[in-house]
């Protein structure tokens, strides 16, 4: 990173370490520095803070291993279980969770393999998530930035437009775009819920932004020449990392449950794809007699957007800089 | 004070409009509303002309637009599209009814939210706060309907083993709910299994807000100062600490009240209540544009307000704030 801005040596007037006497002529990528009186002085990173304050925070790396357990199940569903999601077993129609012919989730009303049809929504539900995730904070990120970076008109402009889609009742308008676009499509209802997800990220990012553009590094890179995207992406971004990462897990979770909660009400991911909401509708006719269709669903869902938002909890710890490690 | 409530009633007048303006451009131009129509079988093309030229269909957009949007403020949303009959009565019907859930729920999330904010702040890092956080966390990660469900194979089942019924699974009142008092209980033990599940996710996501604000408000300078002069500790909590920790919890709860309503729609569905949502789903199968535009419409007015509601009551609650 030659454009770097980075003081010279001496010129704030106080040694820094690099120019104190080592004994060891260790480089100075070593994270150890060793003073000439003896006293070792790591050099810690915020990145390093965070990683160790991170690795740390059992529930979140618990999460994670569950994540990625469930991510794997998920995806490769077809080689685990025997069966389809869609092959009907007339004998065995309606049964509790069993080892029999291996229906660990039991059976659908009409035979199905349960547990097939659950990992596969639970795949569904990990990919729209994904790409809600991804877009939508393309879309927060930038709007956030401009508006941030460029103040004046252009901020107004782009916080009206926030504080408009803000105002609009979510699920409802989710609910019609859907009825009226065609939903039935993962992606369709994808890129459908990060239309409206990205406007808290974009309040994020225009607030750090905001601060962030009178910093003297950003004043300097300006001064050097750089142009307005660089400074945006190389310079002030990175810095707005934090925020990002965990608004993601917040987006992840709320799309999980809204494109639940869509197929529940019958207008998101349409069949023969079996939504984790959608077989929970299916299962409330018989849920009285066959409670592992609603149950099970339901628990696998929650797990995912729980094991998500404790990732998010412990994203949140790790980056705050008033937390301190004990 | 009285002059930032004045400027932010006329900024929400354009936001509202435009909001009308979005959701017309939506909904009613996004495709031919009389699909659905000419798919009836036993509907002429001559009938469908009629009903075109009655609705102003054959006019340019704007037209279309002001002539919808100006029967608004008179207190109407003009008639169905099939039928002429008025949209109002329905949806005041089925918004009353929506109201009592929404407020019924707010009330319960409120007052549960602040009783465990404060517990759990009073107890930071004890069992009883990391289980309250805990469960918060799975009230965050639920779905609301999921846990609606539950309720009610849980009710059954207890039903089924014991004999007894503790709540009634659908419908807002008995075949007979009597008048008066009677009618009043027999409306809330109806609704208390919907507000229930419309409430959990506004507990998990209020006492959060409530406990943070709490362990803020319990560090400060003055409620030392009340220790240290001898005040009970009892009393500290309820006058001194908490009233001032309330405050962006009250913040919270009336920014988040469009979401109930959005959290309605499906909570009607599941208990099979007469409310907006339940209409509103209704409409929507039935691709009526008008009431589904009138639903829009009235959220997104009630979300304005609360929004409008959110920032007085802050600026008056903590005198701190100061209007420019």
């Amino acid at each position: 990173m030659t454009d770097e801005i980075r003081p010279r040596p001496h010129q704030h007037g106080f040694p820094t370490p690099e120019d104190l006497p080592t004994d060891t002529g260790r480089e100075q990528a070593d994270s150890t520095d060793v003073y000439s009186d003896g006293t070792e002085v790591e050099a810690r990173s915020q990145w390093l803070l965070f990683r160790r304050k991170f690795l740390r925070h059992k529930l979140a790396m618990g999460s994670i291993v569950f994540l990625f357990i469930v991510t794997v199940l998920a995806f490769f569903v077809e080689q685990i279980t025997p069966h389809a999601f869609d092959e009907p077993n007339i004998l065995m129609r309606q049964t509790a969770p069993t080892f029999e012919d291996w229906h660990l989730f039991g059976t659908d009303q009409i035979g199905r393999d349960y547990l097939t049809r659950v990992l596969l929504g639970a795949q569904i539900s990990l990919r729209l998530a994904a790409i809600v995730a991804v877009l939508s904070t393309v879309i927060g990120v930038t709007i956030g930035a401009l508006a941030g970076f460029y103040r004046g008109w252009i901020d107004s402009l782009l916080m009206r437009i926030t504080d408009l889609v803000l105002v609009i009742p979510l699920l409802a308008v989710l609910l019609v775009a859907s009825a009226l676009f065609g939903g039935g499509d993962p992606v369709r209802i994808a890129i459908l819920l990060a239309l409206f997800l990205w406007t808290s990220l974009a309040r994020i990012v225009r607030g750090v932004f905001l601060s962030l553009r009178e910093k003297e590094y950003v004043q300097a890179a300006r001064a050097c020449g750089a142009s307005d995207l660089r400074i945006i992406v190389r310079h002030m971004l990175p810095n707005t990392i934090g925020p990002i990462v965990v608004n993601l897990t917040l987006v992840l979770a709320a799309a999980i449950l809204i494109e639940a909660t869509l197929s529940f009400l019958g207008l998101g991911v349409n069949p023969p794809l079996p939504a984790l909401g959608r077989l929970m509708d299916d299962g409330r006719s018989s849920m009285l007699t066959s409670w592992w269709l609603i149950i099970l669903p339901g628990v696998v869902l929650v797990s995912i957007a729980l094991a998500i938002n404790f990732i998010g909890d412990g994203l949140r710890d790790a980056l705050d800089p008033t937390q301190q490690e004990s | 004070m009285l002059t930032y409530a004045l400027r932010r009633l006329l900024i929400s007048i354009p936001v509202v409009i435009a909001a009308t303006l979005l959701i017309f451009i939506a909904i009613s131009m996004s495709g031919d509303p009389l699909a659905d129509l000419r798919q009836q079988p036993n509907i002429t093309q001559e009938q469908i002309d009629r009903v075109r030229a009655d609705r102003g269909l054959d006019q340019p957009g704007y037209v279309q637009y002001i002539r919808w949007v100006e029967q608004i403020p008179q207190g109407g949303f003009g008639e169905y599209m099939i039928s002429p009959r008025e949209i109002w009565p329905d949806l005041r019907r089925v918004a009353t009814h929506t109201l009592q859930l929404v407020i019924g729920a707010e009330v319960i999330a409120f007052g549960i939210a602040v009783a465990l904010g404060v517990a759990s702040a009073k107890r930071q890092y004890s069992v009883f706060d990391y289980t309250t956080t805990t469960i918060s966390f799975v009230g965050y990660s639920m779905p609301a309907f999921w846990f609606a469900l539950i309720l009610q194979v849980s009710v059954v089942t207890i039903w089924q083993v014991t004999g007894i019924r503790l709540f009634p699974l659908a419908n807002l009142s008995s075949p007979n709910p009597g008048t008066g008092f009677a009618f009043f209980v027999d409306r809330v033990h109806h609704l208390i299994l919907p507000m229930a599940s419309l409430a959990i996710f506004s507990i998990a996501s209020y006492s959060r807000y409530m406990r943070a604000s709490m362990l803020e408000v319990i560090n400060s300078d003055y409620v030392r100062t009340a220790r240290a002069k001898g005040v009970p500790e009892r009393r500290i909590t309820t006058r001194h600490a908490m009233r001032n920790a309330m405050i962006p919890t009250v913040t919270v709860a009336a920014l988040s009240f469009g979401a109930l309503l959005s959290g309605a729609i499906v909570i009607e569905t599941v208990f099979g209540l007469d409310g907006m949502g339940r209409y509103f789903i209704l409409q929507l199968n039935r691709r009526d544009p008008y009431p589904i535009m009138a639903f829009l419409v009235i959220t997104a007015v009630v979300t304005v307000v609360f929004n409008l509601i959110a920032d007085l009551v802050y600026g008056y609650l903590d005198p701190r704030i100061r209007f420019d």
